[in-house]
């Protein structure tokens, strides 16, 4: 079954017509050619397709596009301005945490995410009291970025980028 | 993935209607794990009756002092709800431990507790499963079973069910509530699943168009001090191999009340009411820990690659109550 | 060796210069090379392990709406012989492992292809099969050579004698699992076939490889293929060239005109894309009393498939690692009926390693001596296996060095009596090698262009190594001139001949390409003006036959295992290096760190377990199949010490792609043993393993 649908994608505005069956990140990638959302499994289980939807970060492999008519989402291409990279994208260049890549724009969303919901004070699985402050440690930071597999073995890497561009 | 037709449900009465009466429809919460079953075949719906949208999006107190958790509450949204942290420390920290930050932001509360066994062969169309295709083997008994129940199972069904979550939910005692075309009614959680008998394609007891509207904790004191701890093979981002949900009151060296629940043992979340009797008016030392969790797991039966889970089992309980009780005392 | 170039740029830590384009998500991989009228593949897998196809109905798949074709082995295009059975696509009924192509369809959209492919109905009369790997497996054989083109067995001395009368021994058995590559890009092909000739868009670690095998299958002249690579999500020796490639030109060639995209699926990568063997070798050690050993012995069982011979190198290490006068090593296989094994980041030395730095650590404890001192004592002076003196070796330089930094020295070797908040805590070692290859066939090209800059070109290819930017430093300080003057252009079998994207033999090999192209270049042009162009090739090394050539390290790992669940943590790991000149320290760091946690990974969690009863990998995706996520790393540090080598190419490199997974996972379980007094000889170390 086809059926029309409205997506923001780095702030423009596309029409397109989806199968019920596609996934946002299919009508992303193969409908509207906007490729920086990667698949890595399409189960949920790497977070290559992570981008921030209705400001929020997620994956977008298990979410069907019929059900996110109208939904705004911002991808790692959004998040730079031209040449002018978000600080988290300057920060993992800095620190090279990245190699082939391809984790790497899910990885920039998760980060960019994840800071918002460290701001808004919440805690994590290794959070030590769950109704205290947050405190973006080491731990912190890859406990919250480990939903974003890395094959290349750029975590550390990663972790380091992410605290330099907190402070 | 066969082509299905897509609805967002205007009010629930609609949805229910609907599902009940077209045996191939399902409702759509997230679709974390639906979506999952469609692209591997697991599951092939005619309809998908979207009620994410539905307004059970809120946490609000109950009358007697528990708490309500609408059915689309992300999980995300309730591990960090205030009063679920400071009250009901188990369900955050269960919420916590499980899946991603990326998927926890767009899963919900009755997702959650639907989504089906991670056992690879439920997943795998190819393989017998009976869970899947009733009556054409259990592939699991004889094959990869490590991840597999010690408690509960069958000769039929040897999973587990997935859900850290539930866990908690069961060691609260929380009670589901659930609309359907004949009405509404409260089951409480421990009711809510099954073990796999002879029927392991039933995971709960719902009926086909019956759906979670939200989720209500009691008003549980000794539920301040609880937690949730997670066995894992990976340090995150990984199902569990066994897990313990424990609350506990003790006065004055003495086991006044407790609950544990445990995870990744069984086909449903495992009420661990054994422990919890063997312990009340115990002493809260780590031999009647153990006696307690020895109790509790002396009807496992283990495969022949999961009898690890029994001392896990019984270490995780034992070290999870006394964490507990050692940050009681003052 | 001619001599070494002058180091300007190289050494320098130069930001990734493709950077830009991945942290935004802008650089094209394979799959992303779509047009309006793209066709997508989905392939029908065989659902037995051993057998024949003895009807294929594809009637309903052929009725969908949206579906344009069909292949199946009755009307496949015929493939050209091949060398490679594992590449004859659909060109018989039989099938040799569960999970080969048996079909495919071609459709409008990625949903109706797979709906067309669920849709063919296959019956098959099966055969029995045996995929299963043992010790006393029937049939193990030896095969001619092992990979590349290694002796199978070595015998020097008399090494049961010297067992026999040595006053310590070990005889221990270890074991790996079979593991597979899993990089984060499924392997992905979109292919064009128009007006003759076929161009592919291919995630490769070899274009002009794929480029030659294809056009050699399909009866087409080199220049017909084209295979464009610029950016590729990781190979890990996985991006050679498989079916799934095949299959992708066979649907182009069904849909001439547009093009067709087949990206795996991550489940269909754990039966169409290859895998490390899985191990078992038995290591014995015998020494004297003053810790020297006698003899060393290194037996490998290990799996192939029966379609296709792949034999892994895993003893091979143990030839030239330590001295010893008495020393044997040998390989058999099982041949089974399972896909072929392939390459993994360092195949042979990376399980071959753990096996033998573990039972190094058991005999120094066997002997009473620190594992470093243990390692010191039995340092060759010369190349045990050939000879030949080292062009470099620097193995206890880099022991000594991390054993300062990592504060080894003040480690009390009692196992399991550290205890901290419920955590068993211990530290290990172990040491680290990879050889030095060279391959033959790649070639270079330097124009100069308008503005005094240089267009450098070489079908190499950049995996994550860092390729795009060493390989720009390599040729700036080749031309004398700074970085940003070179515009380089690589990932096309259109350009100059690369060779693969393996064996951690890039920069050795087509950087002495550019290097030599740009000697070339200077010496013909030295006023060069636009337009001028010169090339040249990966020359000869005589310094091959004249040293032993390989690149060390040391592993140190800090390990925690919880004495109630078992669990395994690693806090910390340091690994010292000495590979020669590091051309880019940024990059380089990144390749060590990446096989270090690589390592970590196959240490506590990568396990393919083959389900014997059907044939294939029980747990093939990436929740059932484990790979260190971000939680499992902690410290981590990698560090080189300096090595000049004018042996090994002009640059002064030794390749860094692959040594950093060597040792790492025996150093994990090194420091597992000291933490609990348990000696867990099988991976990975998983909980289970520890408790008690």
């Amino acid at each position: 079954m086809d059926v029309e649908i409205g997506l923001r994608v780095d702030g423009e505005p596309h029409r397109l017509v989806v199968d019920t069956r596609t996934t946002l990140l299919d009508a992303m990638r193969e409908r509207l050619g906007i490729t920086s959302p990667k698949k890595g499994c399409d189960h949920g289980q790497c977070g290559a397709c992570t981008v921030l939807l209705d400001g929020r970060r997620a994956t977008t492999c298990l979410a069907l596009a019929v059900a996110h008519d109208g939904a705004e989402i911002v991808t790692a291409a959004g998040l730079a301005d031209g040449e002018r990279l978000h600080p988290i994208q300057q920060a993992l260049l800095d620190h090279d945490g990245l190699q082939c890549g391809y984790c790497t724009p899910g990885q920039v969303c998760s980060a960019v995410g994840m800071l918002a919901e460290a701001e808004a004070g919440w805690p994590s699985h290794v959070t030590a009291d769950l109704s205290g402050a947050v405190e973006l440690t080491d731990e912190e930071i890859a406990e919250r970025m480990s939903g974003n597999l890395c094959r290349c073995g750029a975590y550390a890497n990663i972790v380091a980028a992410i605290r330099e561009a907190v402070r | 993935m066969i082509p299905f037709d897509y609805q967002r449900a205007e009010d629930t009465r609609s949805a229910v209607a609907t599902v009940t009466a077209r045996p191939g429809a399902a409702f759509l919460g997230a679709g974390t794990n639906l979506v999952d079953h469609l692209k591997l075949g697991v599951a092939a719906p005619d309809l998908l009756v979207d009620v994410s949208h539905l307004p059970f999006d809120m946490i609000e107190p109950l009358a007697g002092g528990g708490v309500r958790i609408g059915a689309t509450v992300r999980n995300s949204d309730l591990a960090v709800d205030p009063v679920i942290r400071q009250r009901y420390p188990m369900v955050s920290a269960a919420l916590l431990s499980g899946a991603s930050g990326q998927l926890r932001n767009v899963a919900t509360t009755a997702g959650n507790l639907m989504q089906r066994t991670r056992c690879p062969y439920f997943q795998d169309v190819t393989t017998p499963c009976n869970k899947r295709r009733p009556g054409s083997g259990c592939s699991a008994l004889e094959g990869y079973h490590r991840d597999h129940a010690i408690l509960g199972a069958s000769r039929h069904c040897v999973a587990v069910h997935p859900s850290d979550l539930a866990v908690a939910l069961t060691a609260l005692g929380a009670v589901v509530q659930v609309e359907g075309v004949k009405g509404a009614r409260s089951i409480p959680i421990i009711d809510l699943y099954r073990l796999p008998d002879d029927a392991p394609q039933h995971d709960t007891v719902l009926e086909h168009g019956e759906l979670i509207t939200a989720v209500d904790l009691p008003a549980l004191p000794m539920a301040t001090r609880s937690t949730y701890r997670k066995v894992r093979d990976r340090a995150s981002y990984a199902f569990a191999l066994v897990s313990v949900a424990a609350a506990v009151d003790v006065e004055r060296g003495t086991v006044r009340d407790v609950r544990v629940a445990l995870g990744g043992v069984a086909h449903k979340p495992w009420r661990a009411r054994r422990a919890e009797e063997a312990l009340r008016g115990a002493p809260a030392t780590d031999d009647a820990f153990r006696a307690a969790a020895e109790a509790e797991l002396a009807g496992a039966r283990p495969l022949r690659d999961n009898a690890f889970k029994v001392p896990m089992a019984r270490n995780t309980i034992v070290a999870t109550l006394r964490e507990l009780t050692r940050r009681e005392e003052p | 060796m001619t001599g070494l170039i002058e180091p300007k740029s190289i050494g320098a830590p130069l930001e990734r210069l493709e950077g830009h384009a991945k942290v935004t998500g802008t650089a094209p991989y394979a799959a992303e090379h779509l047009a309006a009228d793209t066709a997508h593949l989905h392939p029908v897998q065989a659902t037995v392990a051993r057998g024949r196809i003895t009807g294929m109905d594809t009637t309903a798949a052929e009725a969908l709406d949206g579906v344009l074709a069909v292949l199946t082995p009755g009307n496949a295009p015929r493939l050209a012989p091949g060398d490679d059975p594992e590449l004859a696509v659909l060109a018989s009924d039989e099938v040799a492992y569960r999970g080969q192509i048996i079909a495919a369809a071609v459709a409008e959209t990625t949903e109706i292809a797979r709906q067309a492919a669920d849709l063919v109905r296959v019956s098959y009369a099966e055969l029995p099969h045996d995929v299963e790997l043992r010790a006393d497996s029937a049939g193990l054989y030896a095969p001619e050579v092992v990979n590349p083109t290694y002796p199978t067995d070595t015998t020097e001395g008399d090494p049961d004698g010297a067992l026999a009368a040595a006053a310590v021994t070990v005889d221990r058995t270890y074991t790996t699992p079979m593991e597979h590559n899993n990089p984060m890009e499924p392997h992905a092909t979109v292919a064009l076939w128009a007006r003759d000739t076929l161009t592919l868009y291919e995630s490769t670690q070899w274009p002009h490889g794929v480029r030659d095998t294809i056009a050699r299958l399909f009866g087409l002249a080199t220049d017909q293929v084209r295979v464009i690579a610029p950016y590729v999500g990781g190979g890990f020796g996985s991006k050679t060239i498989h079916a799934n490639t095949v299959l992708a030109a066979m649907g182009a060639r069904a849909v001439p005109g547009r093009p067709v995209s087949f990206a795996l699926t991550r489940q269909q990568m754990f039966s169409l894309v290859g895998y490390r063997t899985p191990t078992i070798q038995r290591i014995r050690l015998g020494a004297g009393a003053d810790g020297r050993l006698t003899a060393i012995a290194h037996d490998v069982v290990e799996q192939t498939a029966r379609l296709k011979e792949f034999a892994e190198q895993t003893a091979v290490a143990t030839r030239s690692m330590y001295a010893a006068p008495n020393r044997r090593t040998t390989h058999r296989l099982a041949a089974l009926d399972v896909p072929a094994p392939t390459w993994m980041r360092a195949p042979g030395e990376c399980p071959g390693m753990f096996a033998l730095e573990c039972a190094m650590d058991e005999m120094a404890i066997a002997c009473g001596l620190d594992p470093i001192e243990f390692r010191v004592r039995n340092e060759p002076e010369i190349d045990p296996e050939t000879g030949l003196p080292f062009s470099s070796r620097n193995l206890i330089r880099c022991l000594r060095e991390g054993a300062d930094r990592f504060g080894w020295r003040r480690r009390d070797p009692t196992p399991g009596v550290r205890r901290e908040d419920g955590w068993l805590l211990g530290t290990g070692v172990a040491a680290s090698t990879f050889p030095v290859f060279r391959l033959p066939g790649s070639a270079a090209t330097v124009r100069r262009l308008a503005g005094g800059r240089y267009r450098v070109q070489i079908d190499a290819v950049d995996i994550g190594t860092g390729a795009w930017t060493s390989l720009a430093q390599i040729a700036a300080d080749a031309l004398d001139v700074p970085p940003d003057a070179v515009d380089l252009r690589i990932g096309d079998s259109a350009l100059p001949p690369g060779s693969v994207a393996g064996g951690s033999s890039g920069t050795t090999s087509w950087g002495s390409a550019i290097v030599d192209a740009a000697r070339t270049f200077r010496e013909k042009f030295p006023d060069p003006e636009e337009g001028d162009e010169a090339g040249g090739a990966t020359p000869d090394n005589p310094d091959l036959e004249r040293f032993a050539m390989h690149a060390y390290g040391a592993q140190f790992a800090a390990v925690r295992v919880h004495a109630d669940t078992g669990e395994v943590r690693v806090p910390r790991m340091l690994g010292v290096f000495a590979a020669g000149r590091i051309i880019n320290p940024r990059t380089a760091r990144s390749q060590f760190i990446g096989g270090m946690t690589m390592g970590l990974s196959m240490a506590l969690h990568e396990d393919s377990v083959m389900d014997v009863r059907f044939g294939q990998v029980a747990n093939h995706d990436f929740a059932g199949y484990h790979i260190a996520s971000n939680a499992d790393v902690r410290s981590i540090d990698a560090i080189w010490i300096e090595e000049e080598d004018p042996h090994v190419n002009p640059m002064g490199s030794k390749g860094i792609g692959e040594i950093g997974i060597v040792g790492a996972a025996a150093a994990v379980a090194n420091a597992a043993y000291h933490a609990t007094g348990v000696r867990v000889r099988d991976l990975p170390l998983t909980p289970e393993k520890f408790l008690r």
